[in-house]
């Protein structure tokens, strides 16, 4: 039963992410839209280092950026099934009279902008490979590093994006742009656009506390193995102790998203938001 | 599991916080839009909870179906409290509310329908069987692979009605289920009620409606509710019988500026007058504590030289229930209850 609510759910998103009339139009949406936003790093990279491209930190922003695509895919994907069926569908209250887990129904409906997220992330980084001399070798790619590292971070930002989703129940109005800026703030602070060795020294244990920043590093390694060498914040420490790192933030990251979520369901139902709509 | 009732709350009350408005300190910052309500309905029973708008019943359709919690009291529903076994109660109802357009408007009407029943679990094969029957019933069936946002609201109301019969609720809440539907589909949903809680014993519906015609026909039982409050509780017939005393008459009257309802209601064994100016005419509707106080009714109409043009004495309805309870018609009700909420 829960898996057939969450193989629905993840239908359901599928449809909505794929609502064009055009599937050309789709395609072209989903190649040019990532592509765009790595030019406009590339350039302004470009300009900065005076077109530095064989420095490591390049490839160490051009894979952060890419992989932080990921954040705004799965985590606002799994909290904007809030407002979207509240606001917009005006099913949230049938969703929550059904007898299906809410929390897996959100996720599920993010499922599908995961996998648009997935086609973006790899378009970007082949256009790197291609064209940007990113130096992805397949031969020593280490694989198995890179996949638990990336389904690791799928769970990290689902579960950040279901805290998101109860924070979201409980507000009204401008709910639709707390995932953007939550994604925003995170993504100075994660080394996905410069490594932490940039920030001042007093935000640097922002950076610490974030796991997307062990999640990023690794993303890295895996796939580059000298970009890691090159910054001194987390060469000290070895791939397993950024994997167990990253695995106790999870731990926390799901007590946090199970107390949070369950803590705004019910005051939301208290305070009767289920079915509120805002009137713009 | 073998509750009692189907649906049980005792003093159930709920309360909303307004939200404070700067403008106007003045205002009051909570709202009772429920209070003390003690019902039982029994597994079986076709409920109305008839009330003018802003009565409660939405409020407490929310409550019993998980979605609100309740300020005072509890509530069962299928034998398990709805606020503190949410999990239990789900799956054993639905709910839809009329006067909406719900739905995924990209989804064809048989997709809409056939995700919810994954949601509860059923077998896609049979639900698309009974999904088509029911589309067929509903006169819906050439629509089936309409994408839904292209339904006029009223078929998609009718969507949203089978999105709730659908999925085989033990206890099926049906907020307002004929507003905004045509009267020929209004009749179709309440003869496809009428049928569905015949078919088996052990379901239960029930449905708020501010329609008197509704409550009357179609419900076992009615609960009267106004303010928050239920004011009665009991079979349409059981409710007029209270009223078989007294006499109800219509006089159609030629048009008097000055005629006032207060003047007759001053007059001895005069219960309640409604006065409704029409095209040329006035109609004055009368309950009197008995026929005879009708010739004093008479009296005054002929000293103010008023012409009576037609008079017909008729069955209570529940309208005059609503009247004799609340000393207004449900129209009137409601315009009071607009300016300023009450209380
Ligand atoms: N979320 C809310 N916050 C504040 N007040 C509310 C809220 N929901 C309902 N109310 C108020 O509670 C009272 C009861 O509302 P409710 O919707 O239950 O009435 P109703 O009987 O369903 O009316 P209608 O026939 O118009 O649907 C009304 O005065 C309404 O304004
Ligand atoms: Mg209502």
């Amino acid at each position: 039963m829960n898996l057939r609510s969450f193989r629905t759910a993840a239908w359901l998103g599928w449809k909505i992410e794929s609502n064009w009339t055009d599937p050309f139009l789709f395609a072209v949406y989903s190649i040019v839209k990532p592509l765009s936003g790595a030019a406009i790093l590339v350039v302004m990279y470009s300009v900065i280092t005076n077109g530095n491209f064989t420095d490591p930190l390049f490839p160490y922003i051009y894979l952060g950026n890419a992989f932080y695509m990921y954040v705004g895919a799965v985590m606002t994907g799994v909290s904007w099934a809030i407002i979207d069926d509240r606001e917009h569908y005006r099913t949230l209250k049938y969703m929550y009279v059904a007898p299906i887990r809410i929390p897996l129904y959100l996720i599920g409906r993010a499922v599908a902008r995961f996998l648009t997220g997935s086609f973006s992330v790899f378009i970007t980084i082949v256009f790197g490979v291609l064209f940007l001399h990113v130096p992805i070798n397949l031969a020593e790619v280490n694989w198995l590093l890179f996949i638990i590292s990336l389904l690791m971070g799928v769970v990290l930002l689902a579960l950040m994006g279901l805290t998101l989703a109860g924070v979201t129940l409980l507000l009204a109005r401008h709910g639709d742009y707390l995932g953007d800026a939550v994604a925003g703030g995170l993504y100075l602070f994660s080394g996905a656009v410069f490594p932490l060795d940039v920030l001042p020294a007093w935000l640097r244990p922002l950076g610490y506390a974030m796991p997307i920043t062990y999640w990023l590093e690794l993303l890295r390694r895996s796939l580059v193995g000298s970009v890691a060498q090159a910054f001194p914040s987390l060469s000290a420490m070895s791939n397993g102790q950024l994997l167990a790192i990253l695995a106790g933030m999870i731990v926390l990251a799901a007590v946090i998203a199970v107390i949070t979520f369950r803590w705004c369901d019910y005051q939301a139902r208290e305070r009767g938001y289920i079915d509120r709509t805002t009137n713009y | 599991m073998s509750a009692e009732y189907s649906i049980e709350t005792e003093g159930l009350g709920r309360t909303y916080r307004l939200r404070e408005n700067k403008k106007k300190k003045d205002q009051p910052r909570e709202l009772v839009a429920l209070t003390g309500v003690n019902l039982q309905v029994q597994r079986g029973e076709l409920f109305g909870l008839l009330g003018p708008n802003g009565a409660g019943k939405t409020t407490l359709i929310k409550i019993l179906t998980t979605l609100l919690g309740p300020s005072t009291g509890w509530a069962k529903v299928a034998g398990y409290d709805v606020h503190r076994e949410t999990v239990k109660v789900r799956p054993l109802i639905n709910m839809v509310s009329g006067g909406e357009s719900s739905g995924y408007g990209l989804l064809t009407v048989r997709e809409n329908l056939w995700m919810f029943s994954q949601f509860y679990g059923m077998q896609s094969v049979e639900a698309y069987k009974y999904i088509d029957q029911l589309l067929a019933e509903f006169g819906l069936a050439d629509r089936a692979n309409t994408k839904s946002s292209d339904l006029s609201t009223g078929l998609r109301q009718k969507m949203n009605i089978i999105r709730g019969f659908m999925t085989g609720p033990e206890v099926l809440f049906l907020d307002e289920p004929t507003l905004g539907l045509d009267v020929g589909a209004s009749r179709d949903v309440r003869s496809f009620v009428r049928r569905w809680i015949n078919e088996n014993p052990r379901r239960t519906l029930l449905l708020t409606t501010h329609t008197m015609v509704e409550a009357d026909e179609l419900c076992d039982r009615v609960a009267i509710i106004n303010r928050g409050r239920v004011l009665a509780c009991d079979t349409p017939a059981a409710l007029k019988h209270e009223l078989q005393q007294e006499a109800i008459f219509n006089l159609d009257v030629s048009a008097q500026n000055g005629l006032e309802a207060a003047a007759f209601e001053a007059l001895p064994g005069v219960r309640k007058v409604q006065l409704t100016p029409l095209d040329g005419h006035s109609q004055l509707q009368f309950i009197l504590a008995e026929e005879s106080v009708l010739s004093a009714v008479v009296n005054t109409l002929t000293q103010r030289d008023v012409t009576i043009l037609n008079l017909t004495k008729r069955e209570p309805t529940l309208e005059d229930v609503f009247v004799t309870l609340v000393g207004r018609s449900m129209a009137e009700e409601e315009k009071v209850g607009s300016n300023g909420n009450g209380h």
